[in-house]
Order: C-alpha cells, then sequence, then structure tokens
C-alpha cells in the first residue's frame, strides 16, 4: 500500500513516471477520507466527480497531454470557496442546499491546472473562529490528538492534508486562519500578497482582509499550486496586476546573506516557553544556513487584534447581509411581514459567533460610534503597515511564532471568546498590513506540532518560499506524522 | 389664504439611469421591459463569493454630465456600501458614493419667464439600481431582479428653486442635456428618470430654511409641479394651525393629486456607510477626463443662443430646434448642405413638416427617411425657383414616404416648373377663355384680377408654372393683346 503521508512532488514524480495513475491516487484518498470521518475534515466529498476528474487527467497524461505536476493530484477544498455544482455551505445552515451554479476563479484556475477536487472541508462558520468549533456541523479533529482542536478557521483543509487525506489544500484567511491551524498540525500553510490570488468565489468575510491560502506538506507542492491560482482576475477589482514568477525556480537559493528580523513584542508575555524554544531553533537552523538574525521592533503590532475585531466584524457586518432567505438557503416558514422573515431567517440560520460579529460589526459603523471604532482601528492599521515598511527597511523576512503555544483542547476556550481571539495575536498584524505570510512547522511541544511564521515583503511570496525550503532542507518535517488510527502521539 | 406670505424652497434629488450597454459591476444587459430575472448573474444577484466590477462606460456617461453641468469632476472618488435590507435589494447594500462623490458643485441653467438663471448643484454620485418588488394579486410578492445592478447618476440640486414652475424647468433642462448627451434616455414613465422632491416654506423675508418634507419618486413633470403646489398648501395650512411642519418622507398620490404619507424621519435607517473594499478608489486619468470633454461641446441652450445670433432664428424656432439632440443635428446638417443663407428655410420646412409628420406618425426622426442632405436639396430647389410652393410640398411627400431625391422626384412626376413662353402663354389663354368677364374687368383697370389670373393659370400648369414668367407673360398678353 501507498504510503499515504507522500507529499505532492512525491506523488507527481509517481504520476510522471507512470507508477500510479490519478485513478488510483484519488481512490486511495477518497478510502483514507472515509476512513478517517471521525476527524470531519470533510463536509462533502464528491467520489464520482473527483472519480471522472482523474479519469479525466489519466487519460490526457496517456495522451502526452498532462497540463503541470499537479494534474492528476487530489486536493480539498475549503467549503467557502464556490464550486460549480458541489454544495457549498461556509458550516452554516443559511446555506443548507445552495447549489452554486459557477466556481470561484482559484477553483476554475486549480481544475485547469488538473488537480482533482476530492471534496469540501470543514471550517468556523463564515470563517469566524480559530478552532473550526463553531461549524455547524460539528467540530474537525486534530489529527495529532482527537482531544483537541485543529486551529481554525481552515481547521478541516489543515487536517485533511494532516492526516495525509489529501497533500495539498486551499483555505482562506482573515487574520490567520491558514497559517494558525497549519502551525496547530504541523504543516505549511501560506497566506499570499492580499490581492495575489482572486477572491471571485471566496465567500466573503471581511473584504479588505480575506485572502485564500494553499496548504501543503512540500515547499515545492506549496509553489506549484501559488503559481497554478495567483495572478490578476478581471472578476476581482482588488487582484493585483503583478505577474506571476515562477516560484518553484528558486527554491534552491538559500538564504546566505538574507537578514532575518525578530521582532521583540512577538516574543513578550503570553508566548508558551517551549513555543519560543521551537521558534528559536529555527532562527537558529536559518543563521546556520547563513542569514543574519536582526532585532527589530513593531510597536503597533499589540493593537492588531482590538483593531482586528472592529474592522473584520464591520465588513462581515455588510458582507453577511445578503444571507436574508429571499433568494436561496432555508428561509423561516411563514413569516407574519417582511421583518419577521428576516428575523427568524437569519435567527435560525446563523451561528451565535457569527451572530456576535454581526451585532458588534453593526455597533462599530453605527452613526456615533463609528468614530470611535472603525476610523481608530483604520488608523490603527496604517500605523501597523507603517510598522511593517520601517522594519522591511532594515530586513529581508521577519520570523515570529504562529501562534502562543500547541493545539488546545477541544470545548477549552468555546465558551471565553477573548481568549479564543488571542489564539491569533501573531497573525492578524499581517492581514491588516496586506503582506504574505507563512507558517512552517517548528517541531513538536509536548508531542504537539507549532508552527514558526515568515513575514515578507509584499509579493515577495517567493521569498518565503525560499526561506521555508532552506528550512525543510535543515530540519525536515517529513517525518513529523500524527499516528491518526491510535488518535495521537508523535512517530 | 391666512395673512404670513411664504416662500417656497425646494431642491431636488435626480436618479438617472445611464444609457450603458450593460450594468454597472457585472456584464448582464442594461435593459428595459424584458421578461423577469432574464438579465441576472451571480454578481446582481447578490450570490456569495461574487465581486462587483465597474464598468466604465458607466463612469464615462457619469463624467459627460458632470462635465456638462460645470461640476468640479474629482480624479478620485470613493464607493461606498449603504447598508439596508429589502428584498429587491440583493447584497444588503447597495454600491453609492457618499463621503467623496463623483463631482461636487455645478450647476443647471434654468429659463421661467424669458428669464434664464442657474440652480446650483450640490454633488453628482455614482450608484446603482435595485431590483423590483412585485404584489401579485395571488397576494405573493416576488422580486425582479432585471433592473438590479443598473448604473445611476444622482444629481443633487441645492435648495435654489423658489417655485413649481423653476423646478419644473429644473427637471426639463437636465433632462434635456442628459437626454442630448446619451447620459439618459429621460423615460420618467418607465423609470430611467425619476425625482425625489425636498419642500420646505417659510415666512417672506426668512432666512432659515423651514422643515421640510420630502416627495419620493415623482414620475412626470407635470406631478413635480403638482406635489410642490399640494406641499404649499398643505404645510401652510399646518402652520395656520398653529401645528409644526414635521420632517418626513411623503410620496404623491397621483390619482389623487395628493402627497401622502410615508414615514416620520425620526424612523430613518442609520445606513452604516463605509468604504466598499471590493472596489479600490476610482481614480480618473487626465487624458479620460479629456476626451470625455470633446463629446460635451455644445449644450442645447447655448446652441439655441447661437441659432438665434448666427442664423436670425427666432427665440421659439431655436428652442424647438434644440429640444432634442437629433433635430438638432438633424437641422445643423440640413443648414449646413444648404447653405446659411437660407436657414431660416430649413427651419420653416423643420418646422411645418418634418416635425409635425413625426408628431403625427409617433415616430422617432432616427426612422425617418428624410435626411438632411434629402431636405436640403429640395430647400435649394425651392429657393432657386426651380420647384414651386405648391409643387415642393408634393415633392416633400414623396421624399418623406420613400426617401427619393427631390430633384428624382422632379422628374418622375414632371413637376419641373413650366417656364417656357409658349405652354406658360397656352395656359394663360386658355384662363382667359374661361373667364371673360374677369377679363375684361381686368382690362378695365380692376388690378387685384392679376392675382386671379395668376391662380387660373398656375391651375391650368398644374402648379408647375413659374410665378415670375407668370406674372410676366399675364402682363405681356394683355399689353400685346
Amino acid at each position: 500500500m501507498m504510503d499515504p503521508f507522500l507529499d505532492t512532488g512525491a506523488l507527481a514524480r509517481l504520476l510522471a513516471a507512470g507508477e500510479a495513475t490519478s485513478r488510483d491516487l484519488t481512490r486511495a484518498a477518497l478510502h483514507r477520507a472515509e476512513a478517517l470521518s471521525h476527524l470531519a475534515a470533510f463536509l462533502h466529498l464528491d467520489p464520482e466527480g473527483a472519480m471522472d476528474s482523474a479519469a479525466e487527467s489519466d487519460r490526457r497524461r496517456s495522451r502526452g497531454e498532462a497540463r503541470g505536476p499537479l494534474d492528476g493530484v487530489p486536493v480539498a477544498l475549503k467549503d467557502n470557496l464556490v464550486t460549480r455544482g458541489l454544495p457549498t455551505t461556509c458550516a452554516s445552515r443559511i446555506l443548507a442546499g445552495w447549489i452554486p451554479p459557477y466556481d470561484g476563479t482559484a477553483v476554475s484556475r486549480l481544475k485547469a491546472a488538473g488537480a482533482v477536487v476530492l471534496g469540501k472541508t470543514n471550517l468556523d462558520e463564515f470563517a469566524m473562529g480559530s478552532s473550526t468549533e463553531n461549524s455547524a456541523f460539528g467540530p474537525t479533529r486534530n489529527p495529532w490528538d482527537t482531544g483537541r482542536v485543529p486551529g481554525g478557521s481552515s481547521g478541516g483543509s489543515v487536517a485533511a492534508v494532516a492526516a495525509g487525506i489529501v497533500p495539498l489544500a486551499l483555505g482562506s484567511e482573515t487574520g490567520g486562519s491558514v497559517r494558525q491551524p497549519a502551525a496547530l498540525c504541523g504543516v505549511l500553510g501560506l497566506k499570499p500578497t492580499y490581492g495575489r490570488i482572486s477572491r471571485s468565489g471566496l465567500v466573503a468575510f471581511a473584504s479588505s482582509l480575506d485572502q485564500i491560502g494553499p496548504i501543503s506538506r512540500d515547499v515545492e507542492g506549496m509553489a506549484w499550486v501559488l503559481g497554478a491560482i495567483a495572478g490578476p482576475d478581471p472578476l476581482d477589482s482588488t487582484s493585483a496586476p503583478a505577474a506571476v514568477p515562477d516560484y518553484a525556480a528558486g527554491l534552491d537559493a538559500g538564504v546566505a546573506g538574507l537578514r532575518v528580523g525578530l521582532p521583540r513584542e512577538y516574543f513578550a508575555e503570553g508566548l508558551d516557553p517551549a513555543t519560543r524554544a521551537r521558534v528559536e531553533t529555527v532562527a537558529e537552523a536559518l543563521r546556520d544556513a547563513g542569514a543574519t538574525l536582526v532585532d527589530v521592533s513593531l510597536p503597533s503590532s499589540p493593537l492588531g487584534i482590538a483593531a482586528y475585531y472592529v474592522i473584520a466584524p464591520a465588513e462581515a457586518s455588510s458582507n453577511l447581509a445578503r444571507f436574508d432567505g429571499v433568494r436561496y438557503g432555508p428561509r423561516a416558514r411563514d413569516p407574519v411581514d417582511l421583518e419577521d422573515l428576516y428575523v427568524r431567517t437569519r435567527s435560525e440560520g446563523f451561528g451565535d459567533e457569527v451572530k456576535r460579529r454581526i451585532v458588534l460589526g453593526t455597533f462599530v459603523l453605527s452613526a456615533g460610534y463609528q468614530e470611535a471604532y472603525y476610523l481608530k482601528a483604520m488608523a490603527v492599521r496604517r500605523a501597523i503597515s507603517a510598522d511593517f515598511e520601517a522594519a522591511f527597511s532594515r530586513v529581508d523576512v521577519l520570523l515570529t511564532p504562529t501562534t502562543p503555544g500547541p493545539a488546545f483542547p477541544i470545548g477549552e476556550r468555546a465558551g471565553d471568546p477573548l481568549a479564543m481571539y488571542l489564539s491569533d495575536v501573531y497573525t492578524v498584524s499581517v492581514n491588516l498590513a496586506g503582506l504574505p505570510g507563512i507558517s512552517v512547522p517548528a517541531g513538536l511541544v509536548d508531542g504537539l506540532p507549532v508552527g514558526a511564521q515568515l513575514i515578507g515583503r509584499a509579493f515577495e511570496e517567493a521569498t518565503l518560499l525560499r526561506v521555508a525550503a532552506a528550512l525543510e532542507r535543515a530540519m525536515p518535517w517529513r517525518d513529523l506524522r500524527p499516528d491518526v488510527a491510535g488518535g495521537g502521539g508523535a512517530a | 389664504m391666512s395673512a404670513v406670505e411664504y416662500e417656497v424652497v425646494i431642491g431636488l434629488e435626480v436618479h438617472a439611469q445611464l444609457l450603458t450597454e450593460s450594468k454597472a459591476f457585472c456584464a448582464c444587459a442594461n435593459r428595459y421591459g424584458d421578461p423577469p430575472n432574464t438579465h441576472v448573474c451571480p454578481v446582481c444577484l447578490g450570490l456569495p463569493g461574487s465581486l462587483p466590477v465597474l464598468n466604465a462606460g458607466a463612469v464615462e456617461r457619469a463624467v459627460r454630465a458632470a462635465l456638462a453641468f460645470g461640476c468640479e469632476v474629482h480624479r478620485e472618488s470613493v464607493f461606498a456600501r449603504k447598508n439596508y435590507f429589502y428584498p429587491d435589494l440583493p447584497k444588503g447594500y447597495q454600491i453609492s458614493q457618499y463621503e467623496r462623490p463623483l463631482a461636487t458643485g455645478g450647476a443647471v441653467p434654468i429659463e421661467v419667464q424669458g428669464e434664464v438663471r442657474a440652480v446650483r448643484l450640490t454633488r453628482i454620485h455614482m450608484e446603482e439600481d435595485a431590483g423590483k418588488n412585485l404584489h401579485g394579486a395571488d397576494g405573493l410578492s416576488r422580486v425582479d431582479f432585471n433592473r438590479a445592478g443598473t448604473p445611476l447618476v444622482e444629481i443633487v440640486s441645492e435648495p435654489d428653486m423658489r417655485s413649481a414652475e423653476e423646478a419644473m424647468a429644473y427637471l426639463r433642462s437636465l433632462r434635456q442635456v442628459l437626454r442630448w448627451l446619451d447620459v439618459c434616455d429621460g423615460n420618467m414613465e418607465e423609470g430611467s428618470l425619476r425625482c425625489d422632491i425636498n419642500v420646505s416654506i417659510r415666512p417672506r423675508g426668512e432666512s432659515r430654511l423651514g422643515t421640510r418634507a420630502e416627495v419620493k419618486n415623482v414620475n412626470s413633470i407635470r406631478f413635480v409641479g403638482k406635489t410642490i403646489q399640494f406641499e404649499v398648501e398643505r404645510q401652510a395650512a399646518l402652520l395656520a394651525r398653529g401645528e409644526g411642519v414635521r420632517q418626513e418622507t411623503r410620496t404623491f398620490d397621483s390619482a389623487k393629486g395628493e402627497t401622502v404619507f410615508m414615514r416620520a424621519k425620526e424612523k430613518a435607517d442609520d445606513y452604516r456607510y463605509f468604504p466598499e473594499p471590493d472596489l479600490p478608489p476610482l481614480r480618473l486619468e487626465e487624458a479620460f477626463v479629456g476626451r470625455v470633454a470633446e463629446t460635451v461641446r455644445e449644450l442645447p441652450l447655448a446652441m439655441a443662443r447661437r441659432l438665434q445670433e448666427e442664423l436670425g432664428l427666432s427665440p421659439y424656432d431655436a428652442g424647438v430646434l434644440t429640444a432634442e439632440r437629433d433635430v438638432a443635428a438633424f437641422f445643423s446638417a440640413a443648414v449646413q448642405a444648404a447653405g446659411p443663407a437660407r436657414a431660416k428655410k430649413v427651419a420653416n420646412w423643420m418646422m411645418g413638416e418634418v416635425l409635425r409628420r413625426l408628431n403625427e406618425e409617433g415616430r422617432p426622426l432616427s426612422e425617418a427617411k428624410m435626411t438632411p442632405p434629402l431636405l436640403a436639396e429640395l430647400v435649394v430647389l425651392a429657393d432657386g425657383g426651380q420647384v414651386t410652393g405648391p409643387a415642393a410640398k408634393r415633392v416633400f411627400d414623396e421624399v418623406w414616404k420613400g426617401g427619393e431625391r427631390p430633384e428624382a422626384v422632379l422628374d418622375r412626376l414632371g413637376l419641373r416648373p413650366v417656364s417656357d413662353d409658349a405652354a406658360i402663354d397656352a395656359a394663360i389663354r386658355a384662363a382667359f377663355a374661361r373667364h371673360p368677364e374677369e377679363l375684361a374687368r381686368l382690362r378695365g383697370g380692376e388690378e387685384k384680377l392679376l392675382g386671379f389670373f395668376m391662380g387660373q393659370a398656375m391651375r391650368e400648369t398644374r402648379g408647375k408654372g413659374d410665378p415670375k414668367t407668370l406674372n410676366a407673360r399675364i402682363r405681356a398678353l394683355l399689353a400685346g393683346d
């Protein structure tokens, strides 16, 4: 039997050599998804569609028309990515039964590259959460310890990659929803520069922060998938016109001479000492590979969470207004009037965290409060961007922990929104500034993975991937494998 | 009426649908009157994951309107979301502009009782239209989203108008310019031009504004006048009774000719405007604004003035000929072909025949077979005496029906004026022979019978006789007899 933990690069080579077919890989992935259904990584599997795509891929390959390294590779998609003909629920009751009539741009580009969509993965409802517990369909479990959360909100996609179901997946970020779970599950998670990947077909949470992000076990696969889906899109006016480089080309270039900044504020109070030690190991690995470590400061970063929890809910309160029961999704039965239709449809359709953020966002945008909250938060956002700009005049990348500590037990923070929000303390500033960030596995703390975050200048994803590749060589994480069958422990 | 004399203060907010091929933020056709929900897509239905992309054609038309009214066109403006719930609003917010509109300032020229003055504009901003709720006889409400996402400009005036006449003149002038520039078709009945009226009254001499009522969606220029008249009386009666005017939103009931209470202002929504994160700020390049300015050269009022000064037309004729751009363009082209010296004659044909017939037939000028060169040819022929007055009407008829060249019509129908002396003499002799008594009186010195014989002889030529030749030959035959 094939090793389920083979990464994208290994699978691409098997396919190219004719040692495996896409149908083999897809069938194995579907079996594994079924066998690991207790993780609740997937909300919908599409066995028929996946096997059809795999068969098409195999036919292309046999004609010598394979479309590139991703052709035939099974992938998973977070269920807030719109997929033609496949349910897209955002893990919310309010989208129950909705079958989209179109594919989002990233999805159609991934399909055009030949990737085989296995199914849609679980998330916090509308991507609002840091643990994937806020799903209307139940929580996803961390493959390293099924009593713990996988992080979130892209917990389903990350768990599917970490558990060896698929080598690649797409998630989405608003404040760390790819990097944070990637860190907590021991895989790579990238948040590209705002505008790098079209948001067309990504169900909006906070439009000025949202960005699709790939999750991968290997850097090469990450480079391929980013190259396949990045680039300007006429359907998204905020997509950047910048050209897309060949991300896989410079991965071996090393880090000699690279200046790596360690922002003081990210190694301060609140950081678990063992996690800190793992991130310091990563810093040493980079230094050993020829990089220079530089002490830097990002003084506004501590305000990031506060600003984020004003701006993101403000935009969300508007973005989620369209879920009114008029055009799609379930509608409250027998409304007495229009207001009753709205109130009951939305009260029944949305979960608590979504309601909390809609109320918060409505409040901060209200006349009389907008200046005190929304406008002030926007000012903090500009200050955070200015901090990064200053830092990047001295260094090429920044290195920080991705999270304050390893995955926490399911239910531990569910009743304490503020504690939950602090899970993203190291990731939100990157979204506020629109910069690229990647979480790379940094090893284990008490048998649980933690991550190190690299932050780059806008549109310098290639630099982040080059550094990640150097780390992949220096401290290989391929051997970090959860014992999913046993429900915990490391190999 | 009460002893206090009131002054009315009026400001208008006009929504104009832009004449674009496609909608404001998607590629769906911008078309009125098709079956419900046939021009819809993920964007204008507000499906999850869809994003707006601004239609450059809509920007072009909005800028054209702003330049026409002399507004300051801002090189950077910002779209904002206006948040409220309604079934015809697919996204739960309308994409509009709020703090930073496309244009500010400017003015609309109006003419009331011969006086030209300017009504100042506050702003012009871009936004999208909503769909339409249809309330069925079956008690069910349905929504048609064909209109959702139609590009609009909202044109907001200062409270500069002081009478119903001025408000009507403002709307007429605004509509004329928007139609003139192909910005909006101005069809108020179909809702492509809609008008909200803010009306207040105050004692004459008072400088503070009174409390205003806003009357929504008045759908004809006549109703604008009626709305204001009704509001002035209603508000004056309230003040006379010692009750204040409440700030409220009302609607005009055209059947009763009255405005009706809709909602009080205290219950007004908080729209929670904030910058639309899905659209970057709208930046206009100088070259673009310059190109649009090229298309806004001469507006109707200016052209009417020029027609009076350069061509000597009457104010009335100049006004009629510049009411619509296609008419003005037809007239200009015909004058150019016929020569400016014949401008008045061209104008007479335009007013007397072209516009009258279009009106009778209820057709637009674009469908007429008559073209400016054909009309010019006819005017030149008539002016040069190559066709007589009565025959010219017949030629016009033929050209109007078939688009044939006037010269060709003359030949086909044998309508060339008869000016050779033999034929004319024969016609005159025939007339003399038929009316011996009148001939005798003419010979007896009754000069007015000359006209009688002109007419009779002309009839003998079936209208083709050249009047000058006829006149000369009658005299010659009388003298030579």
